[in-house]
């Protein structure tokens, strides 16, 4: 009978952790509101909101891959590109129709997610048949390839309909996309994405953390995800019992790549001019470190720490051009810290429950 | 649950082996596996050779020989983590030429490894259901939206769960992290989360290992108790002589690749091949 209440308990422990983690982001977006109305938020910080709600979703979807699939991707940016791209020539070219910002903001978000959940399919087939080191390397190829494909595109919109140019040689420009005079151009190659709207909002931001969350709790407590997690923890013993890995490690990576794409169209339309440069090797190294600094499969984590690590470089602005050396002094000292026995153990004497469930 | 298994134009049925040592009671069925000159090469060496094998409905059978012999060999031929060289293997009469290891598994046989391998991260309980995953139905979207279905059967396989630990009195484990448990119930895990499969055929790699007599004379019960309640076979890989020669009701002795016995309990502890593949020649034989 004691272990029985034990067992309820432990099974609760999943339940209550994910309900603070829901609590926390409204808490979080209670308290920035507040602050925002009350004036205490400056301009320079506010502008901070909309990445950071990017860079948390990027880190809960990178998890997904990393942390419960186990197979380390370093071509997450890469979706994020695809999904910012795709994300911002939807909203551009539906300006006519759609008058309401809100409405293309979430149709752009969608599109997004669907064309990097297309390219995540397209990049899964041949690079999940690899595995660890491999599998990184090609992912970061893939990221690479797709940031040059990008830089390529020329992208025009008229009332006849979108007008795209790939500029493989370099010899092609603007004119060539022959647009009317009403016409608008909306990516010009290697210039990125120019003028255009801001639809970007911190609450939308918040409303894609909610539904990533959904999306990502509700997959690994389910069938799925433990299907998921088996193939991380031994993959030999789940195919012997039946599980279809190249099915589950695709449902795991595309679902990551789709979510990635969301972020990524929220970010490109929080930004009046984007290059697809922005999302290079760097950004994916970015969202990779948020996601081992928070833990491997934690999900709370990756956001706490996609969110400290985001304003750190901003925080620190104050000592110039030392900025970047405090940011890799304090990485480290984060790092080391979490791992300290000495300071895990006073945690633990801190949180005398968590010690318990330890033992 | 579907069965994908291709049939065979060879008759599949009997005639059995005349040396065949099936317990009376399957002899009028289909054996639950038959394989006929079963081979594998690893580049030159030849790991497992001409091995035929007859494993009744019901029957506990042993595969047992010295170290290296390919014991495990076989397992994995059985379970297509190799894929054999030569030789047909029948699963309940149907030919598991090119199939996977997961279709394998989805038509009928389920199996523990020698070194354990569990989802050590995963709690007990999701171990067990991991092995009801083809059972469980609902897919991607229903766990999503936590629609009707998903409750339905989550709620069937945790009684489920609980049901199968019980075989081995680990319902109270449930909630533990698999990788946390003592050697034992990692091992008795193993064959619960094996059995979830719901499997006709069940695979032991060396069960008893590190087990010490008194788990060992528990374990040997409990598996002519799984026997009997799901009507399976067993087939198991072990070094305990007092486990093999107790519970199996045939035996077949491996040396080098090579089928050297087939046999009852009796026939094999009398045998001399057997023993001098064991202990060595006697010296004037030599």
């Amino acid at each position: 009978m004691g272990n029985f209440t034990e067992r309820l308990r432990s099974m609760k422990r999943t339940t209550k952790v994910n309900t603070a983690t829901y609590a926390g982001v409204v808490l979080a977006w209670l308290a920035v509101t507040l602050l925002r109305s009350g004036g205490v938020l400056g301009r320079s910080a506010s502008g901070l909101l909309v990445p950071i709600c990017c860079y948390i979703v990027m880190a809960v979807s990178l998890n997904l891959t990393v942390g419960i699939l186990g197979e380390l991707s370093l071509g997450h940016a890469g979706f994020m590109s695809v999904g910012a791209f795709s994300g911002v020539i939807a909203a551009m070219s539906l300006t006519d129709s759609i008058p309401s910002p809100v409405l293309r903001l979430a149709i752009a978000m969608v599109v997004g997610a669907c064309f990097a959940g297309a390219v995540g399919a397209l990049v899964g087939i041949p690079v999940l048949r690899l595995r660890g080191d491999y599998l990184a390397i090609v992912t970061l190829a893939f990221g690479e390839i797709l940031k040059e494909l990008i830089n390529c595109l020329i992208v025009g919109h008229d009332e006849n309909g979108l007008h795209i140019l790939f500029n493989y040689n370099g010899l092609k420009n603007v004119e060539d996309l022959h647009l009317t005079e009403r016409g608008l151009v909306i990516i010009k190659g290697a210039q990125g994405a120019t003028g255009s709207q801001m639809l970007a909002t911190f609450n939308a931001g918040v409303i894609l953390i909610l539904i990533t969350l959904v999306i990502v709790l509700n997959l690994v407590n389910s069938r799925s995800g433990r299907a998921i997690m088996s193939i991380r923890d031994n993959r030999i013993a789940a195919e012997s019992v039946g599980i279809n890995i190249t099915k589950y490690k695709m449902m795991a990576f595309v679902t990551s790549a789709a979510l990635a794409g969301a972020a990524g169209a929220l970010y490109g339309l929080n930004y009046s001019n984007l290059l697809a440069t922005k999302f290079d090797f760097n950004t994916s190294i970015l969202v990779l470190v948020f996601v081992v600094l928070g833990g491997l499969g934690n999900i709370w984590g990756s956001m706490v720490a996609a969110a400290v690590l985001y304003v750190l470089p901003e925080a620190l602005r104050g000592l110039d051009k030392y900025r970047m050396l405090m940011y890799a002094v304090v990485l480290i000292l984060v790092m080391l810290g979490t791992n300290n026995p000495q300071l895990k153990t006073l945690f633990g004497k801190l949180l005398p429950r968590r010690r318990e469930e330890e033992v | 649950m579907a069965r994908k298994i291709t049939s065979v134009n060879d008759s599949p049925l009997v005639p059995m082996p005349t040396n065949a040592y099936i317990p009376q009671r399957d002899l009028d069925k289909i054996p639950i596996l038959e394989t006929r000159h079963l081979g594998i090469d690893f580049g030159g060496l030849t790991a497992v050779e001409d091995f035929n094998l007859v494993i009744g409905r019901t029957e506990i059978a042993g595969l047992i020989g010295p170290n290296g012999a390919g014991k495990t060999t076989v397992f994995n031929l059985l379970t297509k983590v190799y894929q054999p060289t030569r030789g047909t293997i029948l699963l309940d009469g149907h030919d598991t030429h090119n199939m996977t290891t997961v279709q394998v598994n989805k038509a009928g046989i389920a199996r523990t490894f020698q070194n354990i391998r569990l989802f050590s991260n995963l709690s007990v309980e999701d171990n067990v259901k991991l092995g009801m995953h083809n059972a469980i139905q609902y897919g991607m979207f229903s766990s999503i939206l936590r629609l009707p279905s998903y409750w339905k059967q989550e709620k069937v396989a945790h009684e489920r769960a609980l049901e199968l630990l019980s075989i081995f009195d680990m319902q109270d484990m449930a909630g533990a992290k698999a990788g946390s448990l003592p050697y034992g119930a990692q091992r008795r895990l193993e064959i619960v989360r094996a059995l979830a499969t719901n499997p006709s055929l069940l695979l032991l790699d060396e069960p008893a290992a590190g087990m010490n007599p008194s788990e060992t004379t528990e374990l040997m019960e409990n598996i002519v108790r799984i026997r009997d309640m799901f009507q399976i076979a067993v087939l198991l890989i072990e070094h305990d002589m007092s486990l093999v020669m107790g519970i199996c009701e045939g035996i077949c002795v491996l040396n080098f690749g090579k089928v050297i016995a087939k046999g009852t309990p009796e026939d094999i502890q009398s045998n001399p091949v057997v023993i001098e593949a064991y202990l060595g020649k006697k010296k004037e034989e030599a």
